[in-house]
């Protein structure tokens, strides 16, 4: 720990001695995340209470050179909220307030720390809809999710985080209150922070107020499986779905190794011997649904279906929407560690991503299990492995390496929802290129000069 | 580092264990800790964490880890939603032993699990003892609940609305019992365990009441011990191995059907945690398995074995007086939802007594606060919790709060106490027990 002892105690000046933690457990255990990487001690965990004591604390860290990590729940899988060492942490879940819900003009303003579950709980029982739901919403807070610009199994029809920021409060590297954006729909005043702030993951300042747009919630919807015997006609069928111009609010692929890890873990009672499944969900006016839902049970068939499923009432939608939930269980009760990937593909590319994948699988002989947002070409493969196990922890890094490529030679993206932080910071290059790198830097310098906002993450040091 | 590296050696036996946690950190969403405290270190994900450090020796102040892992209320909440499956409370049980080993016990702690617990016979004289003088220096605190607190004593117990000892506790009236098989052609062992015996004999009665009016043959040895749990959950291993060893002898004696208590967290531990924790290769282990499909919570032995169904006449008919009219809410105790799954037979047992109209309260499951010792460490925190499951219980607009275990009986008392609100706290065997004829 270096962190000066005036430091903690101005720190315990603004946040209470409550707010400020400097044990050695409490300081290991913000050491890591979710990201399968090393941890990183901070000096001090810092939990402010109120929008002031932010700036207060960034300006004091600002001043003496004191690295800032903001975390939210620390699900993040990129390592967006592994802190510097010396560092501190600056936790969010105190800041969990709701200030504003308003159903008149649909939106909702909140603290970064609101649990982005509760948030959409809270805004259902007022009739209306906040749709960006990640794996992890149970936890995750709004903040992270603006910082991380979280995806979710919606993405497809209603988009992410991203689409849903309507403005934001945050304090800067000097400590300074910045806004921009408007509670307005539309709003064209200056720069769109608010766009640059969603997925600049901690590197660019400290959100202290965001602004959701709401909408109002699809009065119908239906759910169907389809069963399939090749991967490739299932993938083909995703790509199929999208050219007919229909817009599914979920369509999710699992794979026959995902299939039956879930069958073993949860007995859902799917096809063991099917290569794929689609989990196909549509929603919104009634007519439309009932629509839609045909025309995709024609494709479907159309394109070798085996079997299709629909769901005819709320209980036989949910046991649809059973085996996908229990995909991510299933595959982490097989091995120690989960290394979940979310490099991502433009749609129509899915089919070959899904084959490179496999041909990964058998080159380094580790068990990939595939499942995932096919409607907006965000697969998750998920290596299975051991990380103490060194020589095949070793293969791991560089399959991973090798699906990046695969992905970006598909016109793809190295992540489509998780984030770069400082698992992928390395990568950044080729999909960007070094001088769209060097121009971050630029940028990232001049407003945090001293570099104490989150540094290393995404564009490294 | 070297008396550090002890402590790690005797960790690496949970070490697989430990592994499987991919630190999703889903388990904040569920921990009752967690919502309070916001607190890494006071989840699962967090404590097991540290122990992981503890093991790698990455981590040098054991006993400030030994505090985070000590506050948890073991109510297996986080075990029953993590996607990975971590057997969190074995290693949560494991790693106290380990710590304890290697910090020691607590002066206070060695004189209750190793002077008194450990004794079955010293303890009882004492609870004897204690019942004779506890009014004095405690005075009534809500007669609705029949509670009382202690000015005198707050400096140990706080503010605590407790419910005296029972005057005559259940093994002086039932010192044993070995009544052969009636009509069911069944015989049960009957654990009635610590807090029914001292504090709610009456709850006893009840599960007697109910065995002979189905015939059910009971065999209660002389002497019982505790279940063990308090001293294990506080790393006292050896205590708990002596009161097993107490325990499995006693049972011995007799052959049984089933193995039954009125208290989920003596039905989980003697269920899950005597083959868990008993030493490899000894008798007690091969007996601790045999009994373990046999053992059963009351309301599960009758509504799956005796097939006591929710009643279909009507409340006119019905013989109950005191349940006459009331409406009865259930909170489900954390070892028999969770670590038992055991949740619709409990509210089946009170849906059989016609006198009374079953509604369920917003969030039955989640845990009241007690957790055993945790509320004697972490009071001030047990009293949050608990206050949460009052406002869910007034929220019901139920005369009764039932369920089915004795120390959350305790807890809830203890809330609804503070406040001098007049619901009634019951186990589910007594509203059961009301339906039969003396």
């Amino acid at each position: 720990m270096s962190l000066s002892s005036s430091l903690i105690s101005e720190l315990q000046q603004i946040c209470g001695e409550n707010g400020v933690m400097t044990s050695e457990v409490d300081r290991q255990n913000y050491s890591y995340d979710a990201a399968v990487l090393e941890p990183t001690i901070p000096a001090a965990v810092v939990r402010p209470n109120s929008k002031e004591s932010i700036g207060k604390v960034i300006s004091l860290c600002n001043d003496s050179g004191t690295p800032v990590t903001v975390r939210g729940a620390g699900t993040n899988l990129s390592g967006g909220t592994i802190p510097n060492k010396n560092g501190i942490v600056l936790l969010t879940n105190r800041m969990n307030r709701i200030i504003e819900l308003n159903e008149t003009d649909m939106y909702v303003r909140v603290e970064p720390g609101v649990v982005t579950a509760d948030l959409a709980a809270q805004v259902a029982a007022k009739g209306l809809f906040y749709p960006p739901d990640p794996g992890s919403q149970a936890v995750s807070t709004i903040g992270g999710n603006v910082a991380e610009n979280a995806g979710g199994l919606r993405g497809f029809k209603y988009g992410v985080t991203k689409d849903y920021v309507m403005a934001v409060e945050f304090f800067d590297a000097l400590g300074r209150k910045v806004t921009s954006g408007s509670k307005t729909v539309k709003c064209v005043t200056g720069y769109n922070l608010a766009g640059l702030m969603t997925a600049s993951e901690g590197t660019l300042g400290v959100f202290s107020e965001i602004t959701l747009k709401l909408i109002p919630p699809p009065a119908a919807s239906k759910a169907m499986m389809a069963v399939y015997d090749s991967v490739e006609t299932a993938t083909q069928t995703v790509a199929a779905i999208i050219a007919d111009r229909i817009v599914p609010c979920t369509l999710e692929f699992m794979d026959n190794f995902t299939i039956n890890a879930v069958e073993d873990f949860a007995n859902v009672g799917l096809p063991r011997d099917a290569k794929a499944l689609l989990l196909i969900e549509v929603d919104g006016h009634p007519a439309q649904v009932a629509e839609d839902g045909e025309r995709i049970e024609q494709i479907c068939k159309k394109l070798g279906a085996r079997a299709i499923q629909v769901a005819r009432n709320d209980a036989e939608k949910d046991k649809v929407w059973e085996a996908r939930r229990a995909a991510l269980s299933a595959l982490a009760r097989l091995k120690p560690t989960l290394v979940l990937e979310d490099a991502t593909v433009p749609r129509s590319q899915i089919p070959a991503m899904v084959s490179a994948i496999e041909k990964l699988a058998l080159k380094y002989d580790i068990p990939i299990g595939t499942f995932g947002h096919a409607g907006d070409g965000n697969l998750h493969p998920t290596l299975l492995t051991d990380r103490r196990d060194v020589a095949h922890w070793e293969r791991v890094e560089n399959c991973v390496a090798d699906l990046f490529d695969a992905a970006l030679s598909l016109g793809g993206t190295l992540s489509g929802e998780h984030g770069i932080g400082i698992a992928k910071a390395g990568f950044m290059k080729n999909e960007v290129g070094q001088s769209s790198i060097d121009f971050c830097r630029t940028m990232k310098a001049a407003i945090d000069p001293n570099n104490i906002l989150n540094p290393g993450k995404i564009i490294g040091q | 580092m070297s008396e550090l590296n002890k402590l790690s050696k005797s960790l690496k036996e949970i070490e697989n264990q430990l592994t499987d946690c991919m630190k999703c950190g889903m388990c904040q969403a569920v921990c009752p800790v967690f919502k309070q405290t916001g607190n890494e270190g006071d989840v699962a994900r967090g404590k097991i964490f540290l122990l992981e450090r503890l093991a790698e020796e990455m981590l040098t102040d054991a006993k400030g880890a030994k505090t985070r892992i000590e506050k948890c209320l073991m109510c297996g909440t986080c075990a029953a939603n993590c996607p990975s499956g971590v057997k969190i409370l074995e290693i949560f049980l494991k790693a106290r032993a380990a710590l304890t080993e290697y910090i020691g016990l607590s002066p206070v702690k060695r004189l209750i699990f190793r002077g008194m617990l450990k004794h079955p016979e010293r303890m009882d004289a004492l609870v004897d003892t204690a019942a004779r003088f506890q009014n004095l220096g405690t005075s009534k605190a809500d007669p609705n609940q029949g509670t009382r607190c202690s000015k005198l004593l707050s400096g140990v117990i706080g503010n605590r609305h407790f419910l005296p000892l029972a005057k005559t506790p259940f093994h002086k009236t039932y010192p044993s019992l070995n009544i052969p098989a009636g009509h069911s052609g069944l015989k049960v062992a009957f654990f009635p365990g610590c807090v029914t015996d001292k504090m709610n004999p009456e709850i006893g009665k009840a599960v007697l009441k109910v065995f002979k009016h189905h015939g059910v043959g009971v065999f209660m040895p002389k002497g019982q011990a505790c279940c063990g749990i308090p001293a294990l959950a506080s790393g006292e291993r050896n205590t708990f191995d002596t009161l097993l060893a107490h325990n499995a002898a006693l049972f011995a004696e007799e052959s049984f059907d089933y193995l039954i208590t009125p208290c989920a967290t003596c039905t989980a531990t003697i269920k899950e945690i005597w083959p868990m924790m008993s030493e490899k290769d000894s008798i007690e282990k091969f007996r601790a398995g045999q009994w373990a499909p046999k053992t059963m919570d009351i309301s599960q032995f009758l509504v799956d074995v005796l097939q006591v169904a929710p009643a279909q006449k009507s409340y006119a008919g019905s013989h109950s007086i005191e349940f006459a009219g009331d409406t009865v809410t259930y909170h489900d105790p954390c070892h028999l939802a969770k670590s038992l799954k055991i949740k619709s037979q409990p509210r089946d047992l009170i849906r059989a007594n016609a006198a009374c109209t079953f509604v369920e309260m917003a969030e039955a499951d989640t845990c009241c606060g007690n957790g055993g010792s945790f509320n004697l460490q972490n009071y001030d925190l047990s009293k949050q919790i608990g206050m949460e499951k009052r406002q869910n219980i007034l929220a019901s607009g139920a005369g009764t709060v039932a369920t089915a275990c004795p120390a959350c009986m305790m807890q809830i008392r203890d809330v609804l106490s503070q406040n001098h609100d007049g619901v009634k706290v019951k186990h589910v065997i007594e509203i059961y027990a009301d339906t039969i004829k003396d």
